[in-house]
């Protein structure tokens, strides 16, 4: 499989923000995409089926993105899973509070999709190989 | 308001419009506003504490933000509809986002609260202060929008 083929998540309470992330994601050929409004849904979904990859906003509703990270992180089976902070909370010690909890990498708001869909490439090539895609390239 | 944090709401709105929609908008001179009636057809509002508090508002015309719109989500719009409510909350967002950025430099440490929107014609912003507010207006092929930042 391909990196293409890599499952990803996609957490975020803005639809409009939800859509435009998968257009990007589809745009550039990843085809097995998923979304949902909030750390609560998000993460029965990583349990309940393969997740390569999470992309989550920070501030939301119900639970929000670092809760989503810390939760992640502290269980053995998807603790794993690459995980790409997508949000408004540009500061400094936003940062460091993410990173500190084991963010895979952390991008602002406004982005440009090119800036993201290198992130993406980053963050599925230096996951550790257990999920089933080819680190090689489309 | 000192100036300073003028021009950070200035710089954040245009980064915000431009990488997220792919349109240049051109700001205008600011001003103060007293009354409450809003200057287009759709409102974000989020409120802000910290080292300064009080609200921002980025208030659209019908024609302007259909054209961002429509553009970030890559898909036509002819009227205001939930996605596009949906998409003004976000840039509010952001460009609150941007702008506590830029005044971190400045030494201003600002939280956010998680925007709402109000549309309509002749709708009305509801500050979280009473005070006048300083309105920065924009200018894009496709119609106006304005800024309206209401902090102490």
């Amino acid at each position: 499989m391909s990196k293409k083929s890599a499952a990803i998540l996609v957490v975020d309470d803005n639809e409009s923000m939800r859509t435009m992330i998968r257009k990007v994601l589809e745009r550039a050929g990843y085809q097995d995409i998923v979304s949902t409004y909030d750390g609560t849904p998000a993460l029965k979904i990583v349990k309940s089926r393969r997740i390569d990859l999470i992309i989550s906003d920070w501030n939301m509703f119900g639970m929000t993105g670092i809760e989503l990270l810390k939760k992640v992180r502290a269980d053995r089976d998807i603790g794993q899973t690459p995980f790409l902070m997508l949000t408004v909370e540009g500061l400094e010690v936003s940062r460091d509070e993410a990173f500190a909890h084991g963010v895979s990498d952390f991008i602002s708001k406004p982005f440009k999709s090119r800036d993201l869909l290198e992130a993406i490439e980053r963050v599925l090539e230096a996951a550790p190989e257990k999920n089933g895609f080819s680190k090689k390239g489309d | 308001m000192d100036v300073k944090h003028i021009n950070a709401f200035i710089d954040s709105t245009v980064n915000v419009i431009k990488t997220m929609a792919f349109v240049d908008p051109i700001a205008g001179k600011p001003y103060v506003k007293t009354d409450n009636t809003a200057h287009g057809d759709v409102t974000g509002i989020i409120g802000l504490t910290g080292s300064m508090r009080g609200s921002l508002a980025v208030t659209f015309t019908e024609g302007c933000i259909r054209k961002i719109v429509s553009n970030m989500l890559g898909e036509e719009f002819t009227s205001i509809t939930d996605e596009i409510k949906d998409a003004v909350g976000e840039i509010t967002n952001m460009i609150s986002g941007d702008a506590r950025k830029r005044l971190q430099y400045e030494g201003l440490t600002i939280t956010a609260a998680i925007p709402t929107v109000v549309s309509g014609k002749g709708h009305v912003i509801s500050h979280v202060l009473s005070g006048p507010s300083v309105i920065i207006p924009f200018s894009t092929d496709n119609g106006s929008f304005v800024v309206d930042v209401c902090i102490v």
